[in-house]
């Protein structure tokens, strides 16, 4: 899933300052299972950001809502029938729903309540850890199943570099090596020998060095 | 060019002709100032065969390592560019080989480089678009083939003796060995290793390298650096991921006084070279004298390797 985190509250106010009739949108996608955008947070928010505009003494109105999903236009389109009434979208949805709620509503700003940081999953409640880059030619197969586009910070297809020690990598103790991660996976798998063969270099035009990409599926085109 | 020699280097020549090589380096200044350079040159002049100029080493701002390179060069020195990937993509790679290659460099070291996280601009972007072993097959097929890493044709082959790095002392050990015989397989001519202090398992390393039979492929260069004081010991040991100092070494600094831990540093260092002599399969030493250049003299002499051969 799309992993993010909320902003700073005071980001957030400053963001809105100019703004007294607010749509506040949540998504019921990854961001609601990642506890950053979904109904609870929209929630959360409405009343944080009324009880400090209150204190400022300028009241705000905010229309609660949460989509189905924000990548998708069916559900976006929801929103429509009163979106007139209103100076802002605050999304807190990851960029991808603020885009498109940008895409949709052209007269008023949509703004971001959320870092969207990662794709990732959940490592155990409440932890989130980032295991994909998206490079649009994956390469698990080779790898034991663990990336190293991800995994290795200087993203290695030939690691581990020489700053490597006793599993953890030389950004910060704390992060694991990935190439440790990867011959680890490799020596349960019985496939040590993989090891010696060089990876070529990557053909990073799939991925985004290569400009925005995009699916088309004909078979699903109307 | 002589006749079966990949390129113009001297540290070529020594190695192919059998001598024990001495390479030394040289840290270019954060500003732009060639004096330092020279400064540095000629602290190492008639004590190393060539001299490795780092690239931003640490991921601090210096100098580029190009320019300094020619610096030296203008000097009489045979110097080795260090390059490493995290700052370039494989365009600009290629072109600054080319263009080192038309300067008259003659040796490069391929690295990847540390990352910026620990350096001085922490905010960069970094670029790894290709790793140290895949460089060292770019360069490789770039002198010998004459072609660019798309498969297409060059014009004037860049003539290169083609380094790497190896680090034994870094985690998990036992493909340590592996990751050379990766870089063998793409093409390095020579290797220079981390800093050895832990001389032990560095020849377990050894062991591996030549049981593989990869000392008859690859020259290797065991790296070398004096330690001024028990503080930057400690420092090497606890706060260099990779670095290996063991404990006795540290003892052995806190057993002198305050002012004499410098000697000291420099002896274990000459007694170093001296037992890695004898270690089958170690061509020579790469003494990185981190801002203490004026050392290397004398570790060189009291290894027994000064004069160096002319060749
Ligand atoms: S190889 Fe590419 S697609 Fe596969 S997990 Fe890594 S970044 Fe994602």
């Amino acid at each position: 899933m799309v992993v993010g985190e909320q902003k700073p509250l005071e980001e957030i106010l400053e963001m809105i300052e100019p703004y007294d009739r607010l749509i506040l949108a949540g998504c019921k996608g990854c961001v609601a299972v990642c506890a950053a955008g979904g109904e609870r947070e929209v929630r959360f928010l409405a009343s944080a950001i009324k009880t400090a505009r209150k204190a400022q003494g300028r009241e705000i109105e905010i229309r609660e809502v949460t989509l189905e999903r924000q990548c998708d236009p069916e559900y976006v389109e929801q929103i429509r029938p009163f979106v007139g009434q209103y100076q802002a979208i605050l999304s807190l949805a990851c960029g991808v729903g603020v885009q498109f709620m940008a895409e949709h509503y052209r007269q008023i700003p949509a703004l971001p309540g959320l870092n969207t940081t990662f794709v990732g999953g959940a490592e155990r409640q409440g932890v989130w850890v980032e295991r994909c880059q998206c490079c649009g030619q994956c390469v698990l197969h080779l790898t034991g199943g663990i990336c190293p586009i991800t995994r290795c910070s200087k993203s290695l297809l030939n690691g581990p570099c020489g700053g490597s020690s006793n599993g953890r990598c030389e950004i910060d103790p704390e992060v694991p090596c990935g190439w440790q991660l990867i011959l680890d996976r490799l020596k349960e798998l019985g496939q040590l020998e993989r090891y010696l063969e060089i990876i070529p270099p990557k053909d990073w035009s799939l991925s985004r060095d290569g400009g925005p990409r995009k699916v088309q599926r004909e078979d699903l085109m109307r | 060019m002589k006749e079966g020699f990949k390129s113009n280097s001297r540290l070529e020549r020594i190695l192919k002709a059998g001598h024990f090589a001495v390479t030394g380096e040289c840290g270019p200044p954060r500003g732009a100032d060639p004096e330092a350079i020279r400064k540095k040159g000629e602290l190492l002049k008639g004590c190393v065969d060539a001299v490795n100029v780092t690239d931003c080493q640490t991921a601090v701002v210096r100098m580029s390592s190009l320019s300094s390179c020619l610096i030296l060069k203008e000097m009489g020195f045979d110097p080795i560019l260090q390059m490493v990937t995290r700052d370039r993509n494989r365009i600009a790679i290629q072109s600054d080989i080319l263009g080192a290659a038309a300067l008259g460099i003659n040796n490069i070291l391929c690295l990847t480089g540390d990352h910026q996280k620990a350096g001085d601009h922490p905010q960069a972007k970094n670029v790894f678009d290709i790793d140290s072993i895949q460089m060292v097959a770019a360069v490789k097929a770039m002198r010998d083939e004459g072609k660019f890493m798309n498969g297409e044709e060059l014009t004037v082959r860049p003539r290169l003796f083609i380094g790497a790095a190896e680090n034994p002392f870094a985690d998990p050990f036992e493909i340590r060995h592996l990751r050379l015989a990766k870089k063998v397989k793409a093409g390095a001519d020579f290797i220079q290793t981390q800093c050895i202090f832990n001389v032990k398992r560095f020849k377990e390393w050894m062991k591996r390298v030549v049981d593989m039979g990869l000392h008859e492929k690859v020259f290797i260069l065991a790296g070398i650096t004096p330690l001024k004081s028990v503080g930057m010991a400690r420092y090497m040991k606890n706060m260099v991921p990779g670095m290996d100092v063991p404990d006795e070494v540290i003892e052995r600094l806190k057993g002198v006084p305050k002012e004499k831990q410098g000697e000291e540093g420099v002896r274990i260092a000459i007694e170093t070279i001296q037992e890695l002599k004898e270690v089958e399969g170690v061509h020579g030493v790469h003494i990185m004298a981190i801002e203490w250049e004026e050392k290397v003299r004398e570790i060189v002499e009291g290894a027994g390797l000064f004069p160096r051969p002319e060749i």
